[in-house]
């Protein structure tokens, strides 16, 4: 995924607050996060000279759909489920020590991954680790992803 | 949920943590399984035909049919195995003895050479609950198990919390990936673990290492890095238990497995190492063991059809029987030589009398005189496997079939020669 600086200088750079947002450094920002969408930036809808640019933020973000509530996204088409990452994650291990802890299929309900038809699904991702009051940077999962297929925004 | 588990067949570390959801005789949803065993246990898209001559026949006329064939044969070929349950394979190693055949699997172009020697005590080889439990470093030498076997690592190997390995893999275990390309599997562990080998050249990083492990300085014709060389040798010689898993990679680039029994031999001096292979269909291991147990070899064996003595050798080979011409007829089990021989060595399957069992369509089965739908293994059809490591796994039946197992069909053939 895009860092906040492309998709920066994807935008019209005009700061012209059509979009409501102060700069377009700011429209980035909430684009990154998914607060808002392409279409909210008027100028690069309608104006001929950002059509390049325009298709190109909707290539970034128009295939990125199902994101959960806490910005993790789990690319289907990429994942092979191979169970990395259900068996890497700190949140699995310690709710479910002898099941996805163990390399075995999770047998808790409380795990926030788990392979579903060769497929990973994420649940509960309220629990990660990423989120909440004493949020941390742990990157368990997208480390161990073969294929890449596990995404946060 | 059934809130039973079952075993995936899908490749040869036959995980046993399967949960299915099953609607009309299908199995609706799998929990737990990869992709590569989600795609083999919800079935074939395209299944067999039970046909004669081009024609749809009756099983019985197919059964029949295929029993004159093997009966007219003299030097029949029975191959495959790689996906049947062990009881088939037995029937199936009767039947090359009572028909005089040449019966061989995909191991004799596989990982053969290593389960030979794994089998004749050349090679130090441990269980794939050890390697969970045990392990702190882990090789993969010439293997990608994140695309051959998706849940190696994840379910064994690297990640998961065993009862001496309780911190994980981040400190309490070393992943090493040794190949001529970086896979998906180097990816993962990381480019300081990763040590990228021309082709070909497995034999001399061998012996580096193994200077390496003498005190040696490690010298290569590639001039590959003496210190990232002897920082292996040094992780290797530090592992408490260590295991190589072996892939084709290797395999087929060691002329002869001296230069790795050279290596075992020294890490097994300093160190405490065990080797896997890593088998890729799921009952290969098994007919390696039940030939060998049967005649004491454990692929390329041609039968004496008067006296029932074995006779094994590379010219036994499926690949040199086809390509000497020597068989005038044959009988393929769950296997696709048509697709995985090349074509040169293969084509002669199509001017004998081809018999193909299978569940699913494949090219061989469109050139075959006879063909007989079976029952899928591990999913319509129950029985014994043996995962890569040697460990016998129970296979249970999920849900019905109109179809035959393997072991059914091979009976009815033996029963009518």
């Amino acid at each position: 995924m895009a860092n906040v600086m492309e998709i920066y200088q994807l935008l019209p750079k005009t700061n012209c607050k059509e979009c409501g947002k102060t700069t377009c450094m700011a429209f980035a920002v909430d684009l990154l996060g998914r607060k808002v969408k392409v279409d909210d930036c008027p100028p690069l809808v309608n104006e001929a000279k950002y059509k390049a640019n325009y298709e190109t933020l909707l290539e970034m973000f128009g295939s990125v759909k199902d994101v959960t509530e806490t910005g993790l996204i789990v690319h289907n088409e990429k994942c092979i489920g191979c169970g990395n990452c259900v068996v890497a994650c700190p949140v699995n291990v310690a709710n479910d020590p002898f099941g996805a802890g163990s390399g075995k299929a999770p047998t808790s309900d409380k795990v926030i991954f788990k392979v579903e038809d060769g497929v990973v699904k994420a649940r509960n991702v309220q629990e990660c680790r990423r989120f909440g009051e004493n949020k941390i940077l742990c990157v368990a999962c997208i480390d161990t992803c073969p294929t890449k297929a596990i995404e946060f925004v | 949920m059934t809130g039973e588990y079952y075993v995936c067949t899908g490749c040869a570390l036959l995980c046993d943590d399967i949960e299915v959801e099953t609607e009309d005789r299908k199995l609706s949803k799998v929990h737990a399984a990869c992709l590569k065993g989600v795609a083999r246990m919800k079935g074939c898209s395209d299944p067999l035909e039970c046909t004669v001559d081009g024609e749809k026949a009756d099983i019985d006329s197919a059964i029949t049919k295929a029993a004159a064939i093997l009966r007219n044969a003299k030097n029949p070929l029975i191959f495959g195995h790689g996906n049947s349950s062990s009881e088939a394979q037995k029937i199936s190693i009767g039947l090359a003895k009572k028909t005089g055949a040449y019966i061989d699997d995909t191991s004799s172009f596989c990982q053969g050479p290593i389960v030979e020697a794994i089998l004749q005590d050349k090679l130090r080889t441990c269980t794939l609950d050890d390697v969970r439990h045990k392990a702190d470093v882990i090789i993969f030498w010439g293997a990608d198990p994140s695309n051959s076997h998706p849940r190696h690592l994840s379910r064994y190997s690297y990640f998961p919390r065993g009862k001496e390995r309780q911190r994980g893999w981040e400190e309490d275990r070393t992943a090493i990936t040794i190949d001529i390309r970086k896979s998906s599997t180097a990816k993962i562990c990381r480019d300081t673990r990763f040590y990228q080998i021309p082709m070909s050249a497995d034999a001399e990083f061998m012996d580096a290492i193994v200077s390496g492990l003498s005190g040696k300085i490690p010298k290569t014709s590639f001039d590959f890095d003496k210190k990232r060389i002897l920082e292996l040798a040094n992780v290797m010689k530090k592992a408490k238990f260590g295991v190589i898993c072996v892939g084709l990679g290797l395999v087929y680039s060691l002329e002869e497995l001296e230069p790795l029994f050279k290596l075992m031999e020294k890490l097994n001096e300093v160190s405490n190492f065990y080797l896997i292979p890593m088998v890729g269909q799921y009952n290969m291991r098994g007919f390696n063991q039940n030939l060998f147990a049967e005649t004491g070899f454990i692929n390329r064996v041609k039968f004496n059809s008067e006296t029932g003595n074995a006779n094994h050798g590379a010219e036994n080979s499926v690949v040199e029987a086809l390509k000497n011409k020597s068989v005038d007829a044959a009988l393929i089990i769950g296997s696709d030589p048509l697709s995985s021989l090349p074509l040169s060595v293969a084509r002669y399957l199509t001017e004998i009398p081809l018999i193909t069992i299978d569940p699913c369509q494949n090219l061989t089965a469109t050139r075959s005189t006879v063909t007989i739908p079976c029952a899928l293994g591990g999913v319509e059809a129950g029985g014994t496997a043996v995962r890569m490591d040697g460990v016998e796994i129970e296979l249970k039946k999920i849900v019905e079939s109109d179809n035959l197992s393997d072991k059914e069909i091979l009976t009815r053939i033996m029963e009518a020669i």
